[in-house]
């Protein structure tokens, strides 16, 4: 504006120019500007959603790998003078497996080059062979072809991750190593598969051991008690505030606590969790259920406010409709109100729940950040959830952990992006335009 | 003695179950003093409110006895067991000793522990195990005979005149009360609990140290003669690090999402509109423990290696990471509340500026953002108070030295940062060290609060000046 007086002072003072050539005189200046704005704008979008592309590139482009895994061919031999006098369970397993792996590399000798060749397979190995010998202990005596997972260093090798024109020194395998790899591989023994345990295991220190079904197992204990309890919590006190509540300063109070209680940082209710759930009412550290308890508590704000809205949504003439038939007060709002604002109600909640899904900050407080081997089968089962298995393995030093955290990442997106396609669905289904 | 080989889960079904077996001889009784469906007309209520009302006096209490019994027995239990123990135990330090009850607790439990040979502490897990035997015995006998006794009570007393239905109604009010008085009691439990461990924390360290104090190393000594074991809480190097980072967010999110929240709210048509804005809240929806890792993965190294290559050296964790992968974390908070703010403003002001042959641009910069600044200024406050309770990327990607520094790309740290590492792990709940986090968890809800408040009651005011 400044600058349209000042030329309009100009004019004044040249006298004879009329409006229009004035505002003609600025308008290319203010066509640009206008150009300039609307520019920002476009690159405001672009840069936010650039870098969503980038961020979904990243991960798939990191993870997409560790739903495969390496695994080697072994010839096992179930030697009989190894199950002698002792019960199949307490044989020497680690000597079958090691002996396998000798025979495939004869010429191997020397403590140091054996414990390097031995270390090519999966430290897992041994109770696979266990197992497969408890399951039909009519192996003894015969050679079995089994093909067992490769240590992590391998299966970054053979993925690629680890580049094998670094000079020696600088690669966590030898030239050794990659020898004896290359005649596996040019054996027909070494193959990629889908890795099962990654969907079907508990957490590991060893890279292909390690799988998210106990964290997922945690997850859904724990927005098992969330949902149990919030869904009911919450649209109980949606439906007090919108239609019994008097308008008083009692529930001025209590709407102005919701709204802020929705803006905590999560952190904080884990302190609460800790200092009431854990200290004082002593129920167990790193348990789903006092997670649940936590996320419940998280998650109720946003559920209330969302169900409100869909109260609020239900027109006045539908109430009043009821009233005039007789119905009584509650009877309006159990049988005619809350049924119409049920949809609006449910897709708060699955949006609550993804919340409650992707949390972390407040379920480290609880402890809930632990080494889990086990999967929990229970409520009161030690336990981690998925995104505190992708903290922790993110933490993890391996090299085959970063492609793991990537691929658990790809799960825990799955899920709540389906999660939210559901809510969007049921919305377009039930939304009802008055 | 009697035991009962259920868990509480097993428990609360049965009082669940007993529950709607209320509902359904509530029910028949209700028919049966009508005479049958011929008589329902003498029934103040319809029947089903008998069998409700049964049915709640049936559940209700016994659940209420349960919960409260599971809530306080683990406690109350405790404390037996450390009044049964040897005087000389007794007055062990309280750290020492809840390593002991750990013990307790681990051999009860039937886990393998360190000190499973003692003696004592056998028999303190013997007698552990049987008060709780006993005390789940008499906890499902007095609910389950609690319930029982209600039936019959309630069943006593349906009557054709007995009025249900308000009797229920009465009681689904109260209920639906307390659901709504949860929300309060989280804040209340939020503000006793921090506020009773920073109280015990402010004993040993006086408040101002506290606040101004320059120096953040919370180690506490294990022996006295430790070196470097004096800690230090001065909690403002910690302070500095939340807000460089807040800051950095911030100064990502503030321009990005304004700019978008105009371009989509006053230039862009409905498809594109409908089509960007979920994509946008995507951002929003990612959890944050994946922006973590993509900051400390990701962008860090990248930010050091081009610090490396423009020849300034970047710390590995730098503030600059983490601020500016939360600043994209906030953008669509930013975009979305000013979207709203800015759609609030009243068409006719918009009308009037470019009748009178203003641009777009100059409408949206002279008239639209004026008219709407209360409400941007709220929705930035609400998006600061989100960047500095955040706390997975910091945690992830900025570092755990407190440095007094205004240097981006050195590692500082934050409150949620030093909360997370003071409490994740194996803790005993008197040391100083401990209760410095929740003397920081003080200090970020009394803030983050400072800002809601402000920011509701801004945007609040800003509506109602359009309405």
């Amino acid at each position: 504006m400044n600058r349209i007086s000042q030329s309009i002072d100009n004019a004044v003072r040249s006298n004879h120019s009329r409006t229009i050539d004035i505002v003609n005189r600025g308008l290319k200046r203010r066509y640009r500007a206008e150009r300039r704005f609307k520019i920002y704008g476009v690159a405001a979008i672009i840069i936010s959603l650039g870098f969503l592309a980038l961020l979904f590139v990243n991960i798939v482009g990191k993870g997409y790998t560790a739903f495969q895994q390496t695994e080697i061919k072994l010839d096992v031999f179930f030697d009989p003078a190894e199950f002698q006098d002792k019960l199949a369970s307490d044989a020497n397993y680690m000597a079958i497996v090691k002996d396998s792996m000798s025979r495939l590399f004869p010429d191997v000798s020397g403590r140091q080059d054996k414990r390097a060749l031995y270390g090519l397979v999966s430290t897992g190995t041994v109770f696979q062979v266990r197992n497969i010998l408890l399951e039909d202990r009519r192996l003894i005596g015969k050679t079995v072809p089994v093909w067992v997972p490769a240590d992590d260093d391998v299966d970054m090798l053979v993925k690629g991750h680890m580049d094998r024109r670094l000079p020696e020194d600088q690669r966590r395998l030898k030239d050794q190593h990659l020898a004896w790899i290359d005649q596996l591989d040019a054996d027909g023994r070494l193959r990629k598969a889908l890795n099962h345990s990654f969907f079907t295991k508990g957490d590991s220190r060893e890279p292909e051991l390690a799988g998210i079904w106990g964290a997922m197992m945690g997850s859904f204990f724990a927005l098992v008690v969330t949902l149990l309890l919030s869904f009911p919590i919450g649209v109980a006190a949606a439906v007090y505030l919108e239609e019994f509540a008097p308008k008083n300063r009692w529930t001025d109070i209590i709407e102005v606590n919701i709204n802020n209680l929705a803006a905590v940082p999560s952190i904080v209710f884990g302190l609460l969790g800790l200092a009431v759930f854990i200290n004082l009412f002593g129920l167990p550290r790193s348990a789903p259920l006092v997670g649940g308890l936590v996320l419940t508590l998280m998650t109720l704000p946003t559920i209330i406010i969302a169900s409100r809205a869909s109260l609020k949504s239900v027109p006045p003439s539908i109430r009043e409709a009821a009233l005039g038939v007789g119905a009584s007060k509650n009877q309006m709002v159990f049988h005619h109100v809350l049924p119409l604002a049920l949809p609006g109600m449910l897709t708060g909640t699955i949006i609550g729940m993804a919340q409650a899904l992707g949390e972390t900050a407040p379920l480290l407080m609880i402890g809930m950040v632990a080494f889990i081997v086990d999967i929990p089968g229970g409520f009161t089962d030690p336990s981690t959830v998925l995104p505190v298995q992708i903290y922790l393995w993110a933490d993890s030093p391996e090299r085959a952990f970063v492609e793991r955290t990537s691929a658990a990442i790809m799960v825990l997106l799955a899920f709540l992006i389906t999660m939210n396609a559901l809510a969007v669905v049921l919305r377009r289904r039930f939304e009802k335009r008055w | 003695m009697l035991t009962i080989n259920m868990n509480p889960l097993h428990l609360l079904i049965i009082l669940l179950l007993l529950s709607s077996m209320g509902y359904y001889i509530g029910r028949k009784k209700a028919f049966a003093v009508a005479g049958g469906t011929k008589g329902l007309q003498q029934l103040h209520s319809r029947p089903v409110y008998y069998g409700a009302l049964t049915a709640m006096w049936c559940g209700i209490p016994a659940i209420v006895v349960y919960a409260a019994w599971l809530a306080f027995e683990p406690s109350i239990i405790t404390g037996i067991v450390l009044n049964g123990l040897p005087e000389e135990i007794r007055s062990l330090p309280d750290g020492r000793l809840n390593l002991l009850l750990n013990d307790i607790r681990n051999l009860v439990d039937g886990n393998i522990v360190s000190a499973a040979s003692d003696p004592m502490i056998q028999q303190a897990a013997a007698r552990y195990s049987q008060l709780k035997q006993i005390s789940f015995t008499s906890l499902a006998i007095a609910s389950v005979s609690l319930s029982l006794l209600a039936l019959v009570f309630i069943r006593s007393r349906i009557v054709p005149k007995l009025r249900a239905r308000n009797h229920v109604e009465r009681i689904v009010r109260y209920l639906l009360i307390a659901c709504s008085m949860i929300a309060i009691f989280t804040t209340i439990g939020i503000v006793l609990s921090v506020l009773y461990e920073s109280i015990r924390f402010f004993r040993s360290v006086p408040v101002t140290e506290f606040l101004f104090g320059l120096e953040w190393s919370p180690q506490m000594a294990i022996r006295t003669d430790q070196v470097g074991s004096s800690g230090a809480f001065g909690a403002l190097p910690v302070l500095a690090g939340t807000v460089m980072i807040a800051l950095i967010a911030m100064s990502v999110a503030a321009p990005i999402g304004l700019m978008s929240a105009i371009y989509l709210s006053e230039y862009a048509d409905r498809r594109i509109r409908a089509m960007v804005k979920p994509l946008m809240e995507i951002l929003a929806g990612i959890p944050t423990v994946v922006y973590g890792f993509f900051a400390a993965l990701t962008v860090a190294p990248f930010i050091r290696n081009t610090g490396d290559l423009l020849g300034f050296s970047v710390s590995s964790e730098s503030a600059m990471a983490a601020g500016l992968v939360m600043g994209v974390m906030i953008i669509p908070f930013v975009s979305s509340l000013s979207d709203d703010v800015i759609n609030a403003v009243p068409q006719a002001l918009r009308d009037g500026a470019l009748a009178l042959g203003a641009t777009r641009s100059e409408t949206v910069r002279q008239i639209i953002i004026p008219a709407a600044f209360p409400g941007i200024v709220g929705s930035l406050l609400l998006a600061v108070s989100r960047a500095i309770g955040e706390t997975m990327i910091v945690v992830m990607a900025a570092g755990l030295s407190a440095n007094l520094t205004a240097n981006p790309f050195q590692a500082v740290t934050t409150v949620t940062v030093q909360i997370v590492t003071l409490l994740v792990g194996d803790q005993e709940f008197d040391s100083p060290k401990t209760l410095a986090a929740f003397a920081l968890g003080l200090l970020l809800f009394l803030v983050t609060l400072a800002l809601n408040v402000v920011a509701l009651v801004v945007v609040r005011k800003y509506r109602e000046q359009y309405e």
